[in-house]
């Protein structure tokens, strides 16, 4: 297996392997080829994944993570409550049929939650939807309207509101354009992705 | 039977799930690579239905290359020149291990004396077996089908006894399609004359017709249509019309009776009622309050399950029930649905995929 140190990863999955203590129990959520995984078992975590492209899986299971193929639409429902110290929920949560009720299930499952997003309020979106009148294709949606995964486009508002309104509490968050962390001043324009760390209030 | 295979007798008894006792049983089994110093690298096979012990070398009887050749050896995906692998013939079967035509106490054949076993007696057995051998842990138990009944019940019922869990294509409990299909082959087999109430051990005429049927009847559901298609289609077997009688016109009609007729000279038809009795006994919750994560609730194994998108007798969902249970329990699960074409017997066939999850799973 290779021990993928944090540097090796994309931005947001960096910020989340370290903030996520050693030892702990993860549940990764749409885990791709486990490279967040495979850095959190080097923290000494019980990692577990759920991915829905069965080769992403065999590339899994090949390297000896615990990945399970299956829907987290349909799938997270059976995991038992806080089972996990985090669940984490990585560029998925736009995928999502009903994101609302995943991140429920996110917070139910885990007693924390880390969940990045790309912001589609980013001030790249506004100026092609503006300029173009026409849905915008970027470095991080790089996919047409009508081929995209992401069918929940959200916004950093949209996910503090969506937040708000599932009374989660919202324990620390981070912002970024490419692969530059931003201070939090405007993010909801300035910032390209988002990474958020959640948990249920009370 | 009257080869002799390498076996081990068991020194104590076997206490049966369904309360008789088997004594001074004997387990048939092969092994493939070195068992390491420290005994720490054996994996146990479980083998299918009508499988045995011969996982990597040639059948003694056929003369046909082991049943998983193409998964354990050398530089294959269960590497035994990494690893000690062990496979045994369960009790119940007919290649060298106790059942219904081994010689009961008085000197006789079982034949339908032999108690009705169950997949838990099975490991029993097997359990019994690495006992002798002096394996406390395995490096894993891995089967598929029935051997994956096996293994889910040997990470069940024996939760120390193994630290990695490989089960394929298989199912925590029988299915009423499942029972339905093998009930079809245990009444083929009795409704033949030369079964005589199991007992035609004595007898030259055995009961090959209706066990041919009953392999014949199964077999089917170990393929897929679009398998079953592509070999065969609509093709005419040696002839250029169809010959308006009853004579195998069709080439899958020859191949069924092909399959069926090669069969009964390896298999012995009361072995035949008695396996496929315990696997449609076969429920891992049952055996654990009706719930099947409490099965596991006490085992620190890692589990991987694997199931094939067209097998339509163990289907995907069968895999994940179990994989859900495991979830539920908390242990380390991974499972994955694999593209292949073969049905249910694609767990021993040439799928790529298959070898790359097996080898990192032990890993």
């Amino acid at each position: 297996m290779s021990a993928a140190s944090s540097t090796d990863l994309r931005p947001d999955l960096a910020v989340i392997a370290a903030h996520i203590e050693p030892g702990t129990r993860v549940l990764d959520v749409g885990c791709g080829d486990g490279a967040l995984m495979a850095a959190l078992l080097g923290k000494g975590c019980d990692v577990r994944g759920i991915e829905i492209d069965g080769a992403l899986v065999e590339t899994c299971v090949a390297r000896g993570l615990s990945v399970v193929q299956g829907d987290a639409d349909r799938d997270l429902v059976d995991y038992p409550d806080h089972g996990f110290d985090y669940a984490v929920l990585s560029q998925t949560l736009q995928t999502a049929e009903r994101p609302d009720l995943m991140l429920s299930e996110l917070v139910r499952a885990g007693r924390r939650a880390f969940v990045s997003f790309p912001n589609f309020a980013y001030w790249r979106m506004r100026w092609a939807l503006l300029r173009h009148g026409r849905m915008p294709v970027t470095r991080h949606l790089p996919v047409s309207w009508y081929a995209t995964q992401n069918i929940h486009h959200v916004t950093v508002h949209d996910f503090e509101a969506l937040a708000q309104e599932l009374g989660l509490t919202i324990e620390r968050r981070w912002f970024f354009t490419d692969t530059r962390e931003l201070r939090p001043g405007g993010a909801n324009w300035r910032a390209e992705y988002a990474v958020f760390e959640v948990s249920a209030r009370g | 039977m009257t080869e002799t295979y390498r076996s081990s007798t068991l020194q104590a008894p076997l206490a049966l799930d369904g309360g008789g006792v088997l004594t001074d049983v004997t387990v048939a089994y092969e092994t493939y690579g070195a068992l390491a110093p420290d005994r720490s690298n054996a994996i146990l096979l479980c083998h299918a239905l009508t499988g045995d012990q011969f996982v990597a070398s040639a059948h003694p009887v056929t003369g046909k290359p082991g049943w998983w050749g193409r998964m354990v050896g050398p530089g294959r995906p269960i590497d035994t020149d990494r690893y000690h692998v062990v496979c045994a013939n369960v009790i119940g079967s007919c290649m060298g291990s106790t059942g219904p035509a081994s010689l009961a106490p008085d000197g006789a054949p079982y034949a339908m004396r032999f108690p009705v076993i169950t997949i838990r007696d099975m490991v029993r057995g097997l359990v019994g077996l690495l006992d002798a051998l002096g394996i406390e842990r395995l490096h894993a138990v891995v089967g598929g089908s029935m051997g994956g009944m096996q293994a889910l019940s040997l990470a069940a019922n024996w939760p120390d006894r193994a630290a990695r869990v490989l089960a394929i294509a298989t199912t925590a409990r029988h299915s009423a399609q499942n029972i339905a299909f093998h009930e079809v082959g245990r009444q083929a087999i009795m409704a033949d004359p030369n079964w005589r109430e199991g007992g035609y051990y004595a007898h030259d005429d055995k009961p090959g017709a209706g066990l041919a049927v009953a392999r014949m009847a199964a077999h089917i559901t170990y393929l897929s249509e679009d398998g079953l298609t592509e070999k065969f289609g609509r093709r005419l077997q040696d002839r250029a019309e169809k010959t308006f009688g009853f004579d195998a016109d069709f080439q899958v009609e020859s191949y069924l009776r092909y399959q069926g007729s090669g069969f009964t000279k390896r298999f012995d038809a009361n072995s035949y009622l008695y396996i496929t009795r315990a696997m449609d006994y076969f429920d891992l919750a049952e055996e654990h309050g009706g719930k099947l994560a409490e099965a596991f609730a006490g085992s620190q194994a890692r589990f991987c399950l694997v199931s094939f998108d067209s097998d339509w007798l163990y289907p995907t969902a069968e895999s994940r029930h179990v994989v859900h249970a495991l979830n539920a329990a908390g242990a380390p699960v991974s499972f994955v649905e694999l593209s292949a074409p073969f049905g249910h017997d694609s767990f021993l066939l040439d799928v790529p995929a298959l070898d790359r999850v097996v080898k990192g799973f032990l890993e």
